[in-house]
């Protein structure tokens, strides 16, 4: 009960910093620090912590982007009715996957870096390392743009590895040999394994 | 060797859309060989052993073991720093291992770190590529997984000066080796969780994130950024 109250008293006191016109790095530090503090609670409930992804974090991706840059030319050939599927696949299978990271998470310390950019621009990088001990830090660079509803993460870079463009090479193999319908039965068995597994 | 690098980058930039055969893995026949044979050896082997390892070990202790053989590195990590003319780089990469021999009693305490002293990622395969040279053709190897052309022949320079293979008698040589292999599993294991829940298909994206890694690590993190259209 007490942890219930909690959550909610974080969520009445962080919610309103998150407003449209909050700079992309507060943005990325006040989500990473509630996320983290989030889960620091629900250790390991699978399910909550991909409950608290659902509505922390996804509000600030623009999923549509993400799918359009991992399909990338095969994008141009994909219906409207099959675009939406796609998207949604592919949504699921990064937030189990990213509630997977979130699961491992114990305690790394977060440095967020100042950011560097002109207040006129709209395409910007926001660089967080993950210090943790007896290692290197870990680099989490996350891509985001400006839009009418804030500013919106397009890509996340782990250690230098793009998130979007590792799963390219997978998208284009899938619709080479059984096109897009082909990719998002793919994706959706995928899914569902996944969802059966934990 | 630098038109290797272009082939390299223009292959990661455009994927394949065309053709059946990814211009990054002509040998993508046998390194799926080799890596389904890697996959059954991590199997039965290789990842039961990493988690007896954790489960054994209490956190505390398998860090202590992971800043020894950390530490060990630190001077090749500083020669590399000092072949691609990053002096002060090099100059802190062997402050480390001087502090952390000394203070970190034989390294189990990363005090470097504690004190500000950052530790680099460098190899003789960035090396190579800091100067000029591309990956060349993606390679699986048999028990050592992801690697290119490059960095395959930038570890063996790396294994002549491993100080862990001049240690005797020779079985604690050996010892000491299986522990790194086990400790550098059980560092792994989190990652492999999760690379088998992303993937759709293993192989591709293991080996995709092996060559943006490490493309980003000869660049220092700092890559010429490739626009994604």
């Amino acid at each position: 009960m007490k942890k219930a109250l909690a959550a909610i008293g974080f969520w009445f006191f962080v919610t309103p910093g998150l407003a449209q016109d909050t700079p992309p790095d507060t943005l990325v530090k006040n989500v990473t620090l509630e996320v983290v503090e989030l889960i620091t609670k629900e250790k390991g409930n699978r399910a909550k912590i991909v409950s608290v992804i659902e509505e922390k974090v996804l509000p600030h991706f623009n999923f549509t982007a993400m799918t359009a840059l991992a399909m990338g030319q095969n994008w141009g050939k994909a219906s409207p009715e099959q675009k939406k599927r796609l998207t949604e696949e592919f949504r699921t299978l990064l937030v189990r996957t990213y509630a997977s990271a979130l699961a491992a998470y114990s305690e790394q310390k977060f440095d967020f870096r100042p950011l560097r950019a002109k207040p006129t621009d709209t395409d910007v990088t926001v660089n967080v390392r993950v210090l943790q001990p007896g290692g290197q830090p870990v680099t989490l660079d996350y891509s985001m743009e400006k839009t009418a509803n804030g500013w919106k993460v397009y890509d996340v870079m782990v250690g230098g590895v793009s998130l979007v463009a590792n799963y390219r090479t997978e998208f284009a193999n899938a619709v080479r040999t059984s096109g897009i319908d082909g990719l998002i039965k793919d994706l959706q068995t995928k899914n569902r394994a996944l969802a059966e597994k934990k | 060797m630098r038109w290797l690098l272009v082939v390299t980058l223009f292959a990661a930039g455009c994927a394949t859309v065309d053709g059946e055969r990814d211009p990054r893995d002509p040998w993508e026949g046998t390194n799926r060989a080799i890596y389904r044979f890697n996959e059954t050896f991590d199997e039965y082997l290789a990842k039961p052993v990493a988690r007896a390892y954790v489960k054994v070990l209490h956190q505390e202790i398998r860090t202590r073991i992971a800043n020894f053989f950390a530490n060990l590195q630190d001077p090749l990590i500083g020669l590399n720093n000092f072949l691609q003319g990053k002096f002060e780089d090099g100059v802190t990469d062997l402050a480390r291992f001087v502090i952390n021999s000394s203070f970190g009693l034989f390294g189990i305490h990363d005090v470097a770190s504690d004190g500000g002293i950052d530790k680099h990622d460098e190899d003789f395969g960035q090396t190579f590529g800091r100067w000029g040279m591309g990956p060349g053709p993606y390679l699986m190897l048999p028990f050592l997984s992801s690697s290119t052309a490059r960095d395959a022949v930038g570890l063996v320079p790396g294994w002549y000066l491993d100080p862990i293979e001049e240690v005797r008698p020779i079985n604690l040589r050996n010892s000491l080796v299986v522990l790194r292999l086990t400790n550098t599993r059980a560092e792994l294991l989190e990652a492999s969780r999760i690379l088998e829940e992303a993937a759709l298909d293993k192989y591709v994206f293991q080996r995709d994130a092996y060559l943006q890694r490490r493309r980003s690590l000869v660049y220092d993190g700092r890559p010429p950024r490739e626009k994604l259209e």
